[in-house]
C-alpha cells in the first residue's frame, strides 16, 4: 500500500512539475496578483505596508484555487479516476495524496516565494518569514476545501467557475485567521499565537474531515 | 472462479437500458457483450466495475478473494486509456503497477510493452504516440498487475492487424492462466470458443449464441 501511495504522489508530482503541469502558472499568477496590487492602490508605501498580509493572502488564495480545478477533472476525463477507484487504495486515501502532492508543488512555493513579494509591497523585511509561516500553516486547509469543490464539480467540463464561486465563501474562516495572523507577525499589536494557533487547527481539522467530503462526491457525482 | 449475474436491470438517467440480464463465466472463459451501439454493453461493464449501481439484481463472485470486491479484481479497460500525455509510457505503467499492486520495476513493465510490440517507445511521452500506440500502452495496464477478471470495452478500438493479433494471444494466455474475460465488442476478437452474449434488439444474423 505504501508502494501505491508513494508511486501515486510521485505521479502526480511530474505531471504537475512538467510543462503546463500548472504548477509553476500558479506562482507565476501569484507574483502577478501581488504586482498589480501598488497600481491599484496607488504610492502610498504606508498604505501598501498595511494592507501587505491581505494582499498576500488573498493573492495566495486565488492562485491556490486556479490549479485546483483540475484536481480530478484530468484523471476523470481520461479514465484514469475509473482505474483509481479500484486500486485497492480506499478512495479517501487518493484524495488526499493528489492533495499532498499538488499542495507540494503548487502552495508550497508560492508560501517560500511570499517574502521576496512582500518586500514589494513595502512591508518590513524581518517578520516576512513569519508571514510565509503563516501562508504555511493555513494553505493546506484552502487546498483541502478546494478539493471538496473540484470532486463537485469533476464531471462539468467548465467547472471550474462554478468551484471557485462554492469553495471561495467555505474559505473565509481560513482567511480571516491567515490575515491575522499574518498582521500580527508583521507588527501588529496583537499577539500572533492565537490566530496561528486557530490557522493550524483549521488545517488539521481540512485534512482530517476533506478527504471523506471529496470521496463522497467523487463516488455520487461520476455517472 | 466463477462470475455471475442474475436478472441485471440497470437505469441511466431515469431510463431503463438493461433489464432481465443473467450470465455466468467461469475462470478460463471468455464473454463475448454483443449488440447495437446503445444496447448498454458499456454499462454492464462499468456496473461489473462498480462504478453504476444496479437497480435490480446482483453479481456473485465464487472462488475469488472473500476481502476485496469484484472491481478490486478486475481490470476495466474503458474508451479512455488512462494514460498521462506528460508521463512516458514507462512511467504511466510504472505508476498503474505501483497503484494496482503489481511489480513496477522495469524490467517488468517492459516485458508487459514488449508483448504488445511497443518496448521501442517505452521512454516518450505518451502524447507523442499514435492512438493505436496509445491503446496498446494502455491494453499493457493489463499485464503490469496480474487480476484475474480482465473487462474490456472495445479493446481493439485503433489497433491495426498485426496488434489485434498480439492482443488476442495475450487474451489467450490470460485465460489459459485461469482468467476470465468479459469484452464488448462489435469486432471479431479471434478468441475460440468464446461465448456471446446478446443485448438489446440484435440483428438476425448477430444473435447466434
Amino acid at each position: 500500500m505504501s508502494k501505491a501511495v508513494w508511486g501515486l504522489f510521485l505521479r502526480e508530482w511530474r505531471i504537475a512539475s512538467r510543462v503546463g503541469g500548472g504548477a509553476s502558472v500558479g506562482a507565476v499568477f501569484f507574483l502577478i496578483l501581488v504586482a498589480i496590487m501598488p497600481f491599484a492602490v496607488g504610492p502610498n508605501l504606508a498604505l501598501l505596508a498595511q494592507i501587505g498580509p491581505a494582499i498576500l493572502w488573498v493573492a495566495a488564495l486565488l492562485a491556490t484555487l486556479l490549479g485546483l480545478d483540475r484536481l480530478f477533472q484530468g484523471d476523470h476525463d481520461d479514465g484514469s479516476l475509473d482505474v483509481l477507484v479500484n486500486s485497492g487504495l480506499p478512495l479517501e486515501l487518493t484524495v488526499l495524496v493528489k492533495c499532498a502532492a499538488h499542495w507540494a508543488a503548487s502552495s508550497a512555493p508560492l508560501a517560500i516565494l511570499s517574502p521576496l513579494f512582500g518586500l514589494m509591497l513595502g512591508m518590513d523585511a524581518g517578520p516576512l518569514a513569519l508571514v510565509a509561516v503563516t501562508l504555511v500553516a493555513g494553505t493546506p486547509a484552502l487546498t483541502m476545501i478546494g478539493a471538496i469543490g473540484a470532486a463537485l464539480t469533476v464531471s462539468l467540463k467548465r467547472g471550474g467557475l462554478l468551484m471557485a464561486v462554492l469553495v471561495l465563501p467555505l474559505t473565509i474562516p481560513v482567511l480571516i485567521f491567515g490575515v491575522a495572523a499574518a498582521s500580527a507577525a508583521s507588527g501588529g499589536v496583537s499577539p500572533l499565537a492565537p490566530p496561528l494557533i486557530m490557522l493550524c487547527a483549521l488545517s488539521l481539522g481540512a485534512i482530517a474531515l476533506a478527504p471523506f467530503a471529496a470521496a463522497a462526491a467523487l463516488r455520487h457525482v461520476r455517472d | 472462479m466463477r462470475l455471475s449475474a442474475q436478472e441485471i436491470a440497470i437505469e441511466r438517467g431515469g431510463r431503463r437500458i438493461l433489464s432481465g440480464v443473467s450470465f455466468s463465466a467461469r475462470a478460463g472463459e471468455a464473454l463475448l457483450l454483443v449488440g447495437p451501439n446503445g444496447s448498454g454493453k458499456s454499462s454492464l461493464l462499468r456496473a461489473i466495475a462498480g462504478f453504476l449501481p444496479l437497480a435490480e439484481g446482483a453479481f456473485a463472485l465464487e472462488g475469488g478473494a472473500p476481502e476485496a470486491g469484484i472491481g478490486e479484481q478486475a481490470h476495466y479497460l474503458g474508451h479512455a486509456d488512462a494514460l498521462k500525455s506528460a508521463l512516458t509510457a514507462g512511467e504511466n505503467l510504472a505508476f498503474w503497477a505501483d497503484a494496482l499492486g503489481g511489480d513496477s520495476t522495469r524490467a517488468a513493465w517492459m516485458a508487459a510493452l514488449d508483448q504488445l510490440g511497443l518496448a521501442h517507445v517505452a521512454d516518450f511521452p505518451v502524447q507523442a504516440l499514435s492512438a493505436g500506440q496509445k491503446r496498446r500502452v494502455a491494453l499493457a495496464r493489463l499485464l503490469a498487475a496480474p487480476r484475474p477478471i480482465w473487462l474490456l470495452d472495445e479493446p481493439t478500438t485503433a489497433l491495426d492487424l498485426a496488434a489485434q493479433r498480439r492482443f488476442a494471444l495475450v487474451m489467450r494466455a490470460h485465460l489459459a492462466a485461469g482468467g476470465l474475460i468479459l469484452a464488448a465488442t462489435h469486432a471479431p476478437l479471434d478468441l475460440d470458443g468464446a461465448a456471446r452474449l446478446s443485448l438489446g434488439d440484435v440483428p438476425a444474423a448477430g444473435a447466434a449464441a
